[in-house]
């Protein structure tokens, strides 16, 4: 038979339990405890900056709405990556992505870079029905998000949680934070309505505001793009 | 060592519980006609975007469907099988009732109950989007309360055994119960935003979220879909050939150094990502070694069936088992494949995961989950299978249903890796993104006929598992029988 010494451990129930443990704690901590340490991947990268007050309301709408599980953020250093998307993501612009957004799998384009590619108005019209932009597309239409009002209820509380985490905001973007918000969202309100898209009350305030304006700050800290695409830019290149 | 070669200590009617083995058997088959079932829709909102559809104040497009099909696939049927086929080995193994009958309850109905307000809180959009940690923090403290139950039984029932050795099978159940706590603890280490609300923030941020990710995902993979099921492998193969495991010494060498290396390869899941270069590289490294005992373990399976390969003319079950083994294998090769940096330069963030990951899970997990099932319900029901043939018939669809989903997707996930970097002469781009979605789609469609085949075998299961049990009965318990002669039974059948 041989291996008369593994008898002895099949023999008692706690030592293999333990052993057992060790075998798969080892990769477990080379893994994970090196990476915490090493700077440059937890050190932000210059003028990266924690997501705003509507931003953050945006990304919650985002995660909720499992959009993660169509769209990576992630761009691969190749060419025909970065020619597509633009430049690879980077250890440290993720650092206040709390969870982290990566994705596995491209049932539709990476979004890290997205930020700025587009007109507010495009995405209100993207996230309405898809398909009026591109007829081959096969995202799922959300609508809905525009009649849906902003709940921003829970707004402190997440940045509270966040700067315990480590994300530095201050006293005055956490008490100011309902009031930024709102003044975040005007913006691109005005944006949409310059773009000749007629907002209802209930549009004004709604989830599909906070999602673009997501959307629109995603990949953009690094200060890339030279001059975000409006809607007279994209007629042009069409 | 045969698989339990054991009987009850003579003059004493041993009764083991089989309550909470028949509660999981019966819960998993509904998880899994569920979880298959969302599947089949989310495959197909995939080719017809209109199916993303609402109800009410229900948003049930595929960002929210697919969470849900994921979660009960694994948790409510994988897992269901796992702790029916656990609970049934171990007690038959240790040769005594499991320590505690109130844990028993409190896992089978505790298990349930998480898996219930699972699918109604990612309904709502609940989700803490890490995939297959997807439940909130409420959920994340149920699973781990109902782990420890699971742990503490199956301990207490190690220590007060009647047999002196431990056989394999206990072993990769072991490992799947120290592992899965491990992981599931660590990466779900998480900030609630307030005690009222489901919504949490991850203790990680970035890049070392994504390290502890699939350093909990792939070994999701590795100890939810794979070591649990080599224990049911273990156990229920040899029961059904009649005959002892090919090679115990295989078993030593590959259990351990299965567990050993299985950690260490889940950062080739984020190949070309922003983690540093010397993870990923381990990651490689590690993924090519795993062929070694993954491969061991199939080859002491398939070798268990050495001198009775006749009887896979016969006997749907191990037709199951050594499909499954052989789906194993071949999982377990490809996985390595693309972990190679080059290959998955092309095969990242397309349907080659897809197929692959089911390739394995629809191969190796499901085929040897039914085979489980197959074996356990008429012995729980006291009873002789309905239908031998209905069981046959779901063997052929299911093993054409797997075919037809992985070939179509491997098609597609070249197809789309390909032309995603395809250049023109002049080096742009050849293809829009949306050329490349509407390439797939057509495999996207033959997917969903493959999955469709799938889940038609598991209503045919689902009928003859409800007939075997009507014509039994589970009121008027027989004694137990011993287990050798239980063997002698089964493979007279």
């Amino acid at each position: 038979m041989g291996y008369e010494w593994h008898r002895r451990i099949e023999a008692r129930w706690v030592l293999l339990t333990v052993l057992t443990l060790l075998a798969v704690a080892v990769g477990g901590l080379v893994l994970l405890i090196p990476p915490y340490f090493l700077q440059g991947t937890v050190e932000p990268i210059e003028g990266v900056r924690p997501y705003t007050a509507l931003e953050l309301e945006g990304r919650d709408i985002y995660i909720r709405e499992g959009c993660n599980n169509c769209h990576s953020q992630q761009v691969r250093p190749f060419k025909t990556e970065t020619d597509r998307y633009g430049p690879y993501s980077m250890a440290g612009e993720s650092v206040y992505d709390r969870p982290f957004l990566f994705g596995s799998r491209r049932t539709g384009p990476d979004l890290a870079r997205v930020g700025g590619k587009y007109p507010d108005s495009w995405h209100w019209i993207h996230l309405h029905d898809p398909r009026q932009i591109e007829p081959r597309s096969n995202m799922p239409a959300f609508a809905f998000l525009e009649e849906t009002p902003l709940d921003t209820a829970l707004t402190v509380a997440k940045l509270e949680t966040l700067r315990g985490l480590g994300h530095p905001y201050s006293d005055a973007e956490i008490a100011d934070a309902p009031q930024d918000l709102r003044t975040q969202a005007e913006q691109h309100v005005a944006a949409l309505r310059r773009d000749g898209i007629a907002l209802s009350d209930t549009e004004v305030r709604s989830e599909a505001i906070a999602l673009i304006a997501y959307l629109q700050r995603l990949g953009t800290d690094i200060g890339w793009r030279k001059r975000p695409l409006t809607t007279a830019l994209l007629q042009e290149e069409r | 060592m045969a698989a339990g070669a054991s009987a009850p200590p003579s003059g004493r009617e041993e009764l083991y519980d089989m309550a909470v083995v028949r509660g999981f058997a019966l819960s998993a088959l509904v998880w899994g006609i569920v979880g298959m079932t969302i599947g089949l829709v989310a495959a197909l909102q995939l080719a017809f975007p209109a199916l993303n559809v609402e109800l009410g104040p229900l948003h049930l497009h595929f960002g929210r469907l697919r969470p849900i099909h994921t979660n009960a696939v694994i948790f409510g049927f994988t897992l269901g099988v796992v702790f029916a086929g656990s609970y049934y080995g171990v007690q038959r193994l240790c040769r005594v009732r499991m320590w505690s009958d109130f844990l028993s309850r409190l896992n089978l109905w505790g298990w349930n109950a998480v898996i219930v307000a699972a699918a109604i809180s990612l309904l709502l959009g609940k989700t803490s989007s890490k995939e297959y940690a997807e439940l909130e923090w409420p959920l994340d403290i149920a699973i781990t309360v109902v782990w420890v139950a699971y742990a503490v039984n199956f301990f207490g029932t190690l220590a007060r055994r009647r047999e002196r050795g431990l056989y394999a099978a206990i072993w990769f159940w072991i490992a799947t119960i120290l592992t899965i706590a491990m992981l599931h603890i660590f990466n779900n280490l998480e900030v609630p935003v307030s005690w009222t609300a489901w919504k949490s923030y991850s203790l990680y941020a970035g890049v070392y979220d994504a390290n502890i990710q699939w350093w909990y995902g792939h070994n999701a993979v590795g100890f939810l879909l794979t070591t649990p099921i080599l224990g049911l492998m273990y156990y229920f193969l040899p029961k059904q050939v009649g005959r002892p495991v090919y090679s115990h010494r295989l078993s030593i060498l590959h259990f351990w150094s299965l567990i050993f290396l299985y950690i260490w390869a889940g950062p080739h899941h984020l190949i070309y990502s922003p983690l540093p270069d010397w993870a990923q590289s381990l990651g490689t490294a590690f993924s090519i070694m795993l062929i070694l005992p993954s491969w061991g373990g199939m080859l002491n399976g398939l070798l268990t069936l050495r001198g009775a390969w006749d009887r896979l003319r016969t006997d749907p079950l191990l037709k199951m088992f050594a499909v499954g083994l052989t789906f194993y294998g071949m999982s377990t090769f490809e996985g390595p494949m693309m972990s190679i940096k080059t290959v998955n330069s092309l095969s990242h963030f397309t349907d080659w995961t897809i197929g692959h990951v089911h390739s394995g899970a629809l191969g190796w997990v499901a085929l040897t989950s039914f085979a489980t099932l197959y074996y356990l319900v008429p012995r729980l029901w006291h009873t002789t299978l309905y239908s031998l043939r209905l069981a046959e018939l779901h063997f052929w669809v299911a093993t054409l249903g797997i075919v037809l989903y992985v070939t179509p997707m491997w098609i597609s996930g070249v197809t789309q890796g390909l032309m995603w970097r395809a250049v023109n002469p002049d080096g742009s781009l050849a293809y829009g993104f949306a050329e490349t979605v509407a390439a797939i789609r057509i495999y996207d469609l033959i997917r969903a006929g493959g999955g469709a085949l799938f889940l038609s075998g598991v209503l045919v299961m689902l009928y003859n598992v409800l007939r075997t049990i009507r014509q039994g009965s589970a009121a008027v318990p027989a004694p137990e029988l011993p287990s050798g002669l239980a063997a002698v039974v089964a493979g007279g059948r």
